[in-house]
């Protein structure tokens, strides 16, 4: 484990998570949603766990973000927080 | 000699643990919109499996792939040089759980769009209370 990459990535996790949360826009949320899950990803390979690693970046960075790209989509963009 | 400091910084995989929960019960808390709700909610469960992936890291150690592990020759396997691999398998489970939690949250917010035309939640908290007297006028 190379502490300066995983102490970065960690800072670029926390970041994605507080612009997914505070984007007032749904379909920029779930992208900020992706990137969060991308991040969290590399994080997990960097510590070893491959296996889990290649899982999220396959359900968590691929398939989440289809379902809520399909779900704003299907219903509406608008938010007020 | 190992100072609180020190032990405060060398555990910085468990601080941000803590930030990662801290965000994502304020989304489930504060966060009017229901699309909100279920990142917070994501980003939750995301935390939880970094805290256990964490648990099973170690400094120094190699993926958990034994070298010659079929071969005839027996040689001996030492545990400190190998990360643990049981919280790794177990978050698989969880991971798997979450994307079918995601799937059935947005489908019921989908369905709530649907009925009030909106996803935030004091509108639809209106739309409800603003009903109430209809249905007892209607059905009396």
């Amino acid at each position: 484990m190379i502490w300066q990459l995983d102490l970065i990535i960690l800072l670029m996790v926390v970041i994605c998570g507080i612009a997914a949360i505070s984007i007032r826009d749904l379909l920029g949320a779930a992208i900020m949603f992706g990137a969060y899950s991308f991040m969290m990803c590399l994080l997990w390979s960097i510590m070893g766990a491959v296996d889990v690693s290649f899982t999220e970046a396959s359900v968590g960075a691929g398939v989440s973000t289809v379902f809520f790209v399909a779900a704003v989509f299907r219903t509406t963009r608008r938010t007020r927080d | 000699m190992e100072t609180i400091g020190t032990l405060i910084i060398a555990k910085y995989n468990y601080w941000a643990v803590v930030v990662l929960i801290a965000i994502g019960l304020y989304a489930m808390i504060a966060k009017k919109n229901l699309v909100k709700k279920i990142i917070g909610m994501n980003i939750f469960q995301t935390a939880i499996i970094l805290f256990y992936v964490s648990i099973g890291a170690k400094r120094g150690a190699t993926l958990p792939i034994i070298e010659h592990g079929h071969g005839e020759s027996t040689h001996m396997v030492h545990a400190a040089d190998y990360i643990n691999p049981l919280p790794h398998v177990l978050m698989l489970t969880a991971i798997v759980v979450s994307v079918a939690t995601l799937g059935v949250a947005l489908a019921l917010a989908m369905r709530i769009y649907f009925h009030y035309g909106t996803l935030e939640e004091d509108e639809i908290q209106k739309k409800i209370i603003g009903d109430e007297p209809d249905k007892i006028d209607s059905s009396g």
